[in-house]
């Protein structure tokens, strides 16, 4: 057995010039991750500088059978934490061969907003919050609980530490170094308050940097889970009843937000968002309904309201920023499996290029 | 249990901070130290240890060792800073981490944070931030390199410590000027107590049943004597590398039992150090698949309970004469005996029972080698003329801060009334 971790291991970088790209992509379900690997002649630092490739769309829901290619086109540059060295991944969007986005690929109109003049003038920064939960293979039932039964209610698993209340934390501490390996935004992990959910951190970052950074972070988490023989999983309540949902709660800020002032502007930014709550929330995730339910530290699906520390509320206003007059807010509406660059841009484009 | 060094007076006392000029583990040393357990064959009678959550097969744990131990320092600057406060019920130590830009040497450079104190008791949702105030640093023998742990106190958004702060009230007492001129060194003997997962049962015991009486089990070793020991050992040096003052550590009375000792640290780091090490002792116990438990009194009967035996001494108690000095604090701190003990850890009265090596709850004693006492001072003081004493009253689960700050206070800022004093005196049979 050692002689294959050997070679897992192994430095290429004395024998050959020649590096592995993983290019990664979105799916048919909007949530399901794909990547296969190509060897490159040399290291490259540029997205523009790979090639474009394609996959066989008829395999994920993505094309018929008899017009089945689909064209990856590189759009971000990650050092791969598994493969060291020179090697990388690729984070991809798809479009035809004719050069149309494909309807999963949600990246391409985010990135029109984000190119719009008025957006980019306000330097949009995002800080995302992703939970997840981790399940015991097979069963599919968390880390960490009694199959067959439940763990004793929540209260000390929030920050814990010991072996009757957090479960996977080496998990999450490869994910931590992985992505700082690999050159991703993490700002932060911490464990949940149900048993066996965990959150990362990611930001702040620019536009549609935060879309590519949260989807590859995702990535490297399900590389890790698949290592660790554990199931990961972005079902925004996996469990019903008295247990928390997993959510990806979205803090924004524009460059008017962050200066003196910026309080007055925070606040007509959440009225317009009021006003599109029924838009955004069908496009913040999947099953979302089974979490909104005013209970568990979330607003209840049906009604917008926002409050400075509360998190109750649909929109929840740090006291820092209440006490400087300028500062973010945050969007805790987003379930856990929402699409990174379809909330971002949304949240963007409701803010900024709507008029009320 | 064990005997605190008490340095003579020729000792120069190094303070130990988190020390800058020792050579960092290497990952990999670490990482054999540590993950070694899951190479392991089948364990040894009950004691089995696992690595929780990475129960992949043969040869891919090898992916996620190589990623907790990876040395970031070629690749970036950035560290990570895992900020640690204690929660609502004043026992339960949290944790979460964030992204520092680069490495950091002085608490004073890091920035506040805060956290959902609905979470953890401490906070109403609908006003739930708790601001965390950094405190003190060490390095982290988790995730090497240049990462650290910080200990925090919790306050609210307008500055005010919330309830749960111990930390403000006794930093207060620490900055009070008599205080500081006298120096006040603490030796803390934190004993605890190693459950199986699960059956809440000791490590070791036979589930459903009972190990045989006490008596073989005292500093011993061997596979029906030590349970748990791998823990123990894996504390000390983690606690080592991370720059908290652990002065040793011993196998306690009753089996699946254990005790370190921290210090001799001066005022408020006492409680830092071994809150740290807390921290860092339940994130191995975790690791280990073990549950940690600070109960004073885990197992009823003919068992012993778990104490934190708290050693003090003052400049003026180390100096020629300190003994004259050290029984008028003894008398001070008999006048005081209730509030003292209420404020020495919750369930202590099922410990302190007047057997089993204490004394009785309701009762204040002293004596020179005994160990059935409140206060026990030890023949190398008496014999010296000087030295330092051992409150052996608080639980194992008492909060440092508290108990530092009350010894402090109660011997060195409260002056008991002259009848008091003397009445005392008469009872304790103490000439002072």
């Amino acid at each position: 057995m050692s002689l294959v971790s050997d070679l897992i291991n192994l430095d290429l970088s004395d024998s050959t010039k020649k590096i592995i790209a993983e290019y990664i992509w979105i799916g048919g379900s909007g949530m399901d991750i794909r990547s296969k690997a190509r060897t490159l002649p040399g290291p490259v630092s540029d997205p523009s500088k790979l090639p474009k490739w394609n996959y066989d769309g008829s395999s994920t829901n993505q094309a018929p059978g008899e017009d089945s290619e689909v064209i990856l086109y590189p759009q971000a540059i990650f050092k791969d934490p598994f493969r060291r060295g020179n090697n990388i991944l690729v984070i991809c969007d798809t479009y035809t061969p004719a050069g149309e986005p494909i309807p999963t690929n949600k990246r391409a109109a985010a990135a029109k907003i984000f190119s719009h003049p008025d957006v980019v003038a306000e330097v949009t920064w995002y800080g995302i919050e992703q939970e997840y939960t981790l399940l015991q293979k097979d069963v599919n039932w968390p880390l960490g609980w009694p199959v067959g039964g439940f763990p004793g209610p929540q209260g000390p698993y929030y920050c814990a530490a010991g072996a009757d209340k957090a479960f996977g934390r080496d998990i999450v501490d490869a994910h931590y170094k992985a992505c700082l390996y690999a050159g991703i935004n993490i700002s932060g992990i911490n464990g949940e308050v149900m048993p066996g959910q965990w959150e990362f951190q990611v930001g702040p970052s620019v536009g549609i940097s935060a879309g590519d950074e949260v989807w590859a972070a995702r990535y490297i988490l399900e590389r890790i889970t698949e290592i660790a023989g554990v199931v990961l999983s972005f079902d925004p309540k996996p469990i019903q009843g008295d247990w928390n949902g997993a959510g990806a709660h979205t803090n924004y800020s524009t460059k008017s937000m962050r200066e003196d002032g910026g309080y007055e502007v925070i606040k007509k930014a959440i009225n317009k968002l009021g006003l599109r709550h029924k838009e955004h929330i069908a496009a913040y995730g999947e099953g979302n309904e089974r979490r909104l339910t005013g209970r568990h530290e979330t607003a209840d699906i049906n009604t917008f309201k926002w409050g400075v520390a509360n998190r109750g509320a649909s929109i929840r206003v740090g006291r820092d920023t209440e006490k400087a007059g300028k500062g973010y807010f945050e969007d805790r509406r987003p379930a856990s499996n929402m699409d990174p660059y379809v909330v971002t841009s949304m949240i963007a484009e409701t803010t900024l290029l709507l008029k009320a | 249990m064990a005997q605190i060094l008490a340095p003579t007076s020729q000792w120069q006392m190094k303070i130990t901070k988190s020390s800058t000029t020792a050579s960092p583990m290497t990952a990999k040393m670490w990482g054999s130290l540590v993950l070694k357990q899951n190479k392991k064959g089948p364990a040894r009678s009950s004691t089995k240890f696992r690595v929780l959550a990475t129960k992949a097969e043969g040869y891919t744990i090898n992916r996620l060792e190589g990623l907790l131990n990876l040395d970031l320092t070629p690749f970036t600057d950035r560290i990570i800073a895992e900020y640690i406060w204690i929660g609502g019920s004043g026992v339960d130590v949290r944790s979460k981490s964030r992204t520092i830009s680069k490495p950091v040497e002085d608490p004073s450079e890091l920035p506040k944070w805060n956290y959902d104190g609905s979470s953890t008791g401490q906070a109403p949702g609908e006003d739930s931030e708790v601001i965390l105030y950094p405190q003190a640093i060490f390095k982290d023998p988790f995730r090497g390199g240049n990462n650290i742990l910080v200990i925090c106190d919790a306050y609210t958004p307008q500055g005010e410590p919330i309830p749960t702060n111990k930390r403000a009230r006794a930093a207060e007492i620490f900055k009070n000027k008599k205080v500081i001129d006298e120096v006040p060194w603490y030796g803390i003997e934190q004993e605890y107590t190693l459950l199986q997962t699960d059956v809440k049962w000791p490590l070791g015991w036979p589930v459903g049943g009972y190990p045989g009486p006490q008596g073989p089990y005292y500093c011993g070793a061997g596979a029906d004597k030590s349970f748990g020991r791998d823990i123990s050992d894996a504390h000390y040096k983690a606690c080592l590398y991370a720059g908290i003052n652990i002065s040793g550590t011993n196998g306690e009375v009753m089996p699946g039992q254990w005790e370190y000792q921290v210090g001799p640290s001066v005022g408020i780091e006492a409680g830092d150090h071994i809150w740290a090490s807390r921290y860092i002792l339940e994130r191995i116990t975790e690791q280990a698949g073990v549950v940690l438990t600070l109960d004073p009194k885990p197992i009823e009967g003919d068992w012993n309970g778990a104490g934190c035996h708290t050693n003090y001494s003052t400049k003026s108690m180390r100096e020629e004469g300190g003994f004259e000095v050290i029984k008028k604090a003894i008398l001070n701190l008999s006048l005081r005996h209730g509030e003292h003990i209420s404020a020495y850890g919750e369930g202590n009265e099922r410990r302190l029972t007047g057997k089993h090596e204490t004394a009785s709850i309701n009762t204040f004693s002293w004596g020179v080698a005994n160990r059935g006492c409140s206060i026990r001072v030890g023949r190398e003081t008496e014999k010296q003329g000087k030295g330092y004493l051992e409150d052996r009253r608080p639980a194992s689960n008492m909060d440092p801060y508290i108990v530092t700050s009350l010894l402090a206070e109660t011997t060195l800022l409260w002056e008991p009334t002259l009848e008091a004093e003397a009445l005392a005196a008469q009872k304790l049979a103490l000439n002072v």
